[in-house]
């Protein structure tokens, strides 16, 4: 494939993930922030981003696994995670957050290991679709070719 | 001006490079921040860890810092308060988490901002603000210390501030007077009554404040003065002092419209301590806002405000209602005015003012930035309300029928006589609560001494909704400087919490103000002072504003009669 293809493919997935709501528009500011001088800016947030979740979700399903819940731990850890969601753009993800965090509230044990799922399938969806997104651009990248600027109308 | 020099030089270094400290646990989050912060200019130090925080704080300068509120290790609003407390620096919190009560904690603890994450970079962009600020405060302080020592009264109330640990607000207090403490413990002031000792410090606690809001509700606002809310309280050690000013300042700060801070400037007798305190805060005390109000918050909104402070240099121990004192300290007055002058412009802290008015608020659109401009010319000149708190005769307290229960006004008038110099320079300085505009009459002046220069000191009335400040300028100036002297007007109406300032300036003749240091003669030179105002009487004179409408004065006028030639 030539790189104008792969541009094009990459354009077009980016997209999709912005139009399906995985991505929102802080994940362009840290696009934009790549530049000469941090060109792998991005790699380097999305992949804090993956590590940190892992850990999140793993102390989050031990707190809702203990016989006595402590909700404020529970609610500490969905907080982070919303946080940092947020901060590269992870919409949907943060978006389980926060319903997340208003069950937490509600002290809801049933309703918030329903939503410890739904935050871990919405995690695993975004970082599957920003692995593919990653690897497109390297290939672009490694092809010779610069990695095309999102522009989006809405 | 002195004052603009000092902006022109801050805006020159920033923002670029101001040095920021990110606090996050979060590595994605920080590692953003990081980012962004680099892409701002400035210079960057980051961890994960608010222990770390503070040890690099404690090994290293900065000028900033950013802390996330949620951190496994130490609580953020508590870092917040130690960072407040030991370096003084501006703190911004972030959070993920925008709640109101949230956000109200973080500004009651100090923060001077708080942000949401995600943070955007149009937001960091500005950050460096609060750093302007602090500097702003703090080279108005070098100033002063440039300048003979400081009256350091104030140490036991920056003690009761720091003991509450409000960051924000008491930072700029606090940071003057610790410079205040350093320069104190090289040996006393010389001008300073070695019968003063260092008090202990008494710590503010809520307990104490609730006292003495009980106390001075009790009291009422005519009679609530320093001294009886005192001894309602019955704590031992606590001195007028303590707490009285800054928490009239906080009413202030509290109270919009409705604020009657008389600033009612009480002078001791003559007991070497000379506090001033401004009794101007009983009115207030009545409003339950006021008490409801924490007292961080309003001081932290005095710093984010940039309310204007006036900063009465309280009994610094050198104004005597006094005889003969020359060590009154004009020259701590001075200091204190310089900062005053240069400090006017955002922070609008008066200082020098003799009379902790707090006049809180005052927000200078265009207004106080004049009177920052009050050109300190030389160290001879020290403002004038000082000297004339000097006369222990402030009268119209407790008890003067003057003293309206809703309004309180407060002139003060110094007149000084400076040897040599045929100007007297008698600045009235009337704080009126509410929204009258009765002018005063000429001011002491004319009853004090013989002026040869026609004297007016018209005092206008300055409406303050939030304590505007507003100078006076006499009518007619027979000196040189006559030129300069314009009838006091406000442009902008300062929303300073209800209370009215008024600066009556009246110039004699016959004072021996050096030429270049006269501004709206509002510095009276030291030796003058003492002896002039030792010698008149009944300078202070509080007048009872009548309730009337506001007038909205225009803070122009301020610019026009400081300014130094």
């Amino acid at each position: 494939m030539e790189v104008g293809q792969m541009q094009r493919r990459l354009v077009d997935y980016t997209k999709s993930l912005f139009m399906e709501g995985f991505l929102d528009a802080q994940f362009l500011q840290l696009q934009q922030l790549q530049d000469e001088s941090n060109p792998d800016f991005v790699v380097e947030v999305v992949s804090l981003f993956f590590d940190d979740s892992e850990k999140l979700l793993n102390d989050l399903t031990m707190a809702l696994d203990q016989p006595n819940v402590d909700f404020k731990k529970v609610d500490a850890h969905v907080h982070q995670l919303k946080g940092s969601s947020s901060s590269i753009g992870a919409q949907r993800v943060k978006n389980a957050c926060i319903a997340f965090r208003s069950f937490c509230e509600e002290q809801n044990i049933d309703a918030t290991l329903r939503c410890l799922q739904q935050v871990k399938q919405e995690y695993y969806l975004v970082k599957n679709k920003l692995e593919t997104m990653l690897r497109l651009e390297q290939q672009i990248v490694a092809a010779g070719g610069s990695i095309p600027m999102i522009e989006l109308g809405f | 001006m002195r004052v603009e020099r000092i902006i022109n030089e801050t805006n020159d270094e920033f923002p670029i490079g101001i040095r920021v400290l990110a606090v996050d646990d979060d590595p994605t989050c920080l590692l953003l921040l990081e980012t962004l912060l680099r892409r701002c200019k400035y210079n960057v130090t980051t961890t994960n860890q608010a222990i770390t925080a503070l040890k690099l704080l404690r090994q290293n300068k900065f000028d900033l810092v950013i802390c996330d509120v949620h951190m496994p290790d130490m609580d953020g609003f508590k870092l917040l308060e130690l960072v407040g407390l030991e370096m003084d620096l501006p703190v911004i919190m972030l959070s993920a988490n925008g709640d109101t009560n949230v956000v109200m904690k973080g500004i009651t603890h100090g923060a001077c901002d708080y942000l949401l994450k995600p943070v955007r970079i149009e937001e960091l962009n500005n950050i460096w603000q609060h750093v302007v600020r602090r500097k702003r405060f703090e080279r108005k302080d070098r100033y002063n210390s440039n300048s003979q020592d400081k009256l350091r009264a104030d140490s036991g109330e920056a003690v009761g501030m720091g003991s509450i640990g409000n960051n924000g607000k008491l930072k700029k207090k606090r940071k003057d007077q610790d410079e205040d403490e350093e320069r104190d413990e090289n040996g006393h002031h010389n001008n300073e009554d070695p019968s003063i000792r260092k008090k202990p410090r008494v710590v503010w606690s809520a307990e104490l404040h609730s006292k003495f809001v009980a106390a001075v509700n009790q009291l009422g606002m005519k009679n609530a003065t320093p001294k009886k809310i005192l001894e309602l309280m019955n704590v031992e050690k606590l001195t007028t002092q303590n707490k009285f000013r800054l928490y009239l300042k906080r009413i202030s700060c509290a109270a919009n419209q409705q604020v009657n801070i008389a600033a009612a400037v009480r002078m001791r007798s003559p007991n070497g301590l000379g506090n001033f305190h401004t009794l101007a805060g009983s009115n207030q005390l009545h409003n339950a806002a006021f008490r409801s109000f924490p007292p961080r918050g309003v001081l932290g909104r005095l710093n984010t405000h940039a309310g204007l402070l006036i900063r009465g240099l309280p009994s610094r121990g050198t104004i005597r209602s006094g005889h003969g004192q020359s060590s009154v300290n004009f020259g701590n007055d001075q200091s204190k005015l310089q900062s005053f002058v240069s400090g006017i412009h955002n922070a609008n802290i008066l200082q020098g003012l003799p009379m902790s008015l707090e006049l809180d608020q005052v927000q200078t659109n265009n207004g106080v930035s004049h009177i920052g401009e009050l050109p300190i010319a030389d160290s001879t000149t020290v403002f004038p309300v000082s000297s004339s708190l000097i006369d222990a005769t402030i009268t119209g307290f407790s008890g003067n029928p003057l003293l309206g229960v809703t309004s309180h006004s407060l002139m003060l008038e110094a007149s000084s006589q400076q040897a040599g110099n045929s100007r007297d320079i008698v600045p009235a300085i009337g704080f009126r609560n509410g929204n009258t505009s009765s002018d005063f009459a000429p001011l002491a002046p004319a009853s004090n001494r013989e002026s040869n220069a026609d004297l007016q000191c018209e005092p206008i009335p300055i409406n303050c909704n939030a304590g505007e400040l507003i100078t006076s300028a006499p009518q007619e100036w027979n000196s040189p400087y006559q030129s300069n002297v314009t009838p006091c007007s406000m442009n902008s109406s300062i929303p300073v919490s209800g209370t009215m300032v008024q600066f009556g300036l009246c110039l004699d003749q016959n004072n021996s103000m050096d030429s270049d240091s006269i501004g709206p003669s509002s510095f009276i030179d030291n030796s003058a002072m003492e002896q002039s105002i030792i010698d008149k009487e009944g300078y202070l004179m509080l007048e009872p504003w009548e309730q009337g409408s506001h007038i909205p004065y225009n803070i122009g006028l301020l610019e026009d009669l400081w300014e130094l030639q």
